[in-house]
Formats: structure tokens, C-alpha cells, sequence
């Protein structure tokens, strides 16, 4: 089973409860999409196996070719080309790497080049197998870095996938091949409002999904009148314990606690039920 | 000389747009006899780079001054080299700012932001 485990709000413990379900899976595989801030790796302290640099295709020009018809301008949805002074100007960061224009150019004034965007960190921590992402500083858009982590799962291997907060589109590259997505989330009105996001992005993607509470107050229900309003299968309410906060700001794994190890055993087996697994 | 704002509506009486690169509109206005047409801006709800594109269009316009409150890297980018001098706007018209602009009452727009990037823009 491919799990992705995603809040949209962050600071939910999106990343407590991905490194916690992949070290009580079997010879599993945790993913680590979040690249503009990888921090599974603090609490499974991987072996370092390899590395691997991820570069992406732009265009670039030749002056001296271009005779300024402006296709690829007209081309080009994210506006990565501009053409202006009679000089065809390229943003490198805007560019989705369709390689659209260089196809169109009459004049074969465009050519690709590569430019590095990041890298992935293959590991190891005992019997998991991890992988993070990295995206670079000032880069725009970790998706290819994911699609490259994603692509990267052995086939029938169980793999936990830790998603980028938010909703947008790290995220949906994060879900694209799961199973079932774990919707986390915290007994905060914010925390509610972006899990609604994430709802209506699963259900749009046509994910199998369910719920966990983490962080759950007594007496405090508004995170779980949402799910039962929206019909939602709650698989776990974790309570806010302040030792379990600190045992985390140690990177430390909560299921090295017996207490903590069945919560996760037993969470772990109610979702491959509810993924009929 | 061929003016641009960005506008909120098509007319010299509107006020000018918070935005550059999501304007709705651009006003280009010729400062020799008056005459003023308001054009669509199509990057308007671009999925990104609208700067770029509407840096473009304002360079397509043949505009040799753009007056705005403000403009983010990649269009700056393309405005300089298109040689179109920036101005920043004041609040009033497109009309009466086009006025101060005649008569030098304006500063250079020299702040320019590191652009907004899929974050809105407002």
C-alpha cells in the first residue's frame, strides 16, 4: 500500500505520524516529499546510501537566430519568454519544461539546456528504507523532485509518503499514486479550514481518505463534529501529551514507547482495512 | 510619447491598479493631441509570469513611459530592455496623473519587489 499523509496545514504533525507508521510497517519506505523543508530524516536518522542531483530542462537562445516571430512567446502558458528590444529574454524559473517552444521555433534558435533544481538522499535506518527530497534555494517548484521520488517506489513496496503542507501542486504530485491519503489534523479552526482543502483535493483526485486527530484536547470536539458533518471515517484521535511533545523536540520516535508503538500498530492495520488491503 | 497604467476600469477617470501584472486593464494614453485607448490585459489571470506578459504587451503597445505603483522583478526585466521608463503612480485619475507626469511632478519608480510568484500579488 502507497500511503500519503497529508494536513494541509502545517505543524499538524504531518511528519510525526508519516515517520511513526513507517517504522512499525514492514520493510517499508518513507518518502519524504516535503523538499523546501525535509525533516523526516531528524527522527529516523538515516544511513546515507546516495545521492542524486535533480536537474530540470529550459530553454536556451541563440541571438543570432532569432528573427523575433514570437511563437514561443505566444506559446508559452507560464510566460517563461518574452520577446522585446529584439532580444528574446528567457526566465528559467518560470519555465514548466514542456519544451514547447524549442519544438515550435522555425528558425531553431532555441535549444535545452539542463539547470540543477535539487537533489534526493537515498537512506536506510534499520529495515526502512528512506528517501528525501531537496529542493535548492530560491527555486520555485519542488513537483519535479517529487515526481522523481514518487516514480522512484519498487513496485509492491508499502511506502509512507510525507506530503508538503498546503493544497496545491507538490501536494496532488505527492498523492498522485497513492492508495489512501491520511488526513491529518489538529482541534484548531485553522487547522480545520485547511483540512476542508485538502478534503475537497482528495476527493477531486478520487482518493480513498480518512482522518486522524492529533493533538486532541478534552472537551474540545470541533475537529470531530467536522468529520462527522462531513461524513468523514476517524481512524485515530492521538490526545496532546506534553512528554510525547518533548520526546519529539528530542527527534526522537514515539513508538520507541510501547504506549505509542500499539496506537501506531493499530493505526497502521485500520488503514489497510479501510484501503481493503 | 505613448503613456501605460494599469487601470481598474476603461476610462481616463479611472483610479489606477494596485497591480501591474494583474491589472484588468492598460490605458495607453499619447501625450501628443490626447488620444487614449484602453486595452485587456491578458495576463491578467495568467497562471504565472504575469509580469512578464504584461511587460510584454506594454512593450507591443510601442509605450515609452509606464506609469505604476508598483512592479515586480521579471517585469522590470523586460520593461529595461524595451527602454520603457517607470514611474510611480499617485493617487488619482489615469487622467490627472498623466497631468502631474506632463508636468514632471513625478518621481522614478526605483523599488522594485522581488515579485509575487503564485502567492496572489495583493
Amino acid at each position: 500500500m502507497r500511503l500519503a499523509v497529508l494536513s494541509g496545514k502545517g505543524g499538524t504533525g504531518k511528519t510525526f505520524v508519516s515517520v511513526n507508521l513507517a517504522s512499525v510497517a514492514k520493510e517499508a519506505i518513507y518518502l519524504d516529499c516535503d523538499v523546501e523543508e525535509p525533516n523526516g530524516w531528524i527522527f529516523l536518522k538515516p544511513e546515507l546510501e546516495k545521492k542524486q542531483t535533480i536537474s530540470v530542462p529550459y530553454p536556451q537562445v541563440d541571438q543570432a537566430r532569432c528573427h523575433g516571430c514570437k511563437k514561443c512567446v505566444e506559446f508559452c502558458k507560464f510566460n517563461a519568454l518574452s520577446y522585446v528590444g529584439e532580444k528574446l529574454l528567457v526566465f528559467p524559473q518560470m519555465c514548466h519544461s514542456c519544451g514547447g517552444c524549442v519544438l515550435l521555433c522555425p528558425q531553431k534558435a532555441l535549444v535545452e539546456i539542463e539547470r540543477e533544481i535539487g537533489s534526493i538522499e537515498y537512506g536506510r535506518a534499520g529495515e526502512l528504507e528512506t528517501r528525501g527530497g531537496i529542493l535548492k534555494l530560491g527555486e520555485p517548484s519542488g513537483v519535479p523532485i517529487i515526481e522523481k521520488l514518487i516514480g522512484s517506489i519498487p513496485a509492491g513496496k508499502p511506502a509512507v509518503i510525507d506530503c508538503p503542507p498546503g493544497s496545491s501542486c507538490t501536494v496532488m504530485e505527492s498523492i498522485s499514486k497513492s492508495d489512501y491519503c491520511l488526513l491529518v489534523t489538529e482541534p484548531t479552526a485553522f487547522g480545520i479550514h485547511n483540512l476542508a482543502l485538502v478534503l475537497e483535493l482528495v476527493k477531486l483526485m478520487d482518493k480513498p481518505h480518512g482522518v486522524l486527530i492529533n493533538k486532541g484536547l478534552p472537551g474540545e470536539t470541533m475537529a470531530r463534529d467536522y468529520c462527522i458533518r462531513e461524513g468523514l471515517t476517524i481512524l485515530e484521535t492521538i490526545p496532546y501529551d506534553s512528554k510525547l511533545a518533548y520526546t519529539i523536540s528530542q527527534g526522537q520516535l514515539a513508538v520507541e514507547k510501547p504506549k505509542y508503538r500499539q496506537l501506531f500498530e493499530g493505526l497502521l492495520g485500520r488503514i489497510e482495512k479501510e484501503a481493503g488491503l | 510619447m505613448k503613456i501605460a497604467l494599469p487601470v481598474d476600469q476603461k476610462t481616463m477617470d479611472s483610479p489606477i491598479s494596485p497591480s501591474f501584472g494583474r491589472a484588468p486593464y492598460f490605458l495607453v494614453v499619447d501625450t501628443e493631441g490626447g488620444d487614449f485607448e484602453a486595452v485587456a490585459n491578458e495576463a491578467a489571470m495568467a497562471p504565472g509570469g504575469a509580469g512578464i506578459k504584461a511587460a510584454q504587451k506594454i512593450a507591443d503597445l510601442g509605450a515609452e513611459v509606464l506609469i505604476t505603483y508598483r512592479c515586480g522583478q521579471n517585469a522590470h526585466d523586460v520593461l529595461s530592455a524595451a527602454k520603457i521608463k517607470l514611474m510611480r503612480a499617485v493617487a488619482g485619475t489615469a487622467g490627472e496623473v498623466v497631468a502631474l507626469f506632463q508636468e514632471g511632478k513625478l518621481e522614478e519608480l526605483t523599488q522594485i519587489h522581488p515579485g509575487f510568484h503564485g502567492r496572489g500579488g495583493m
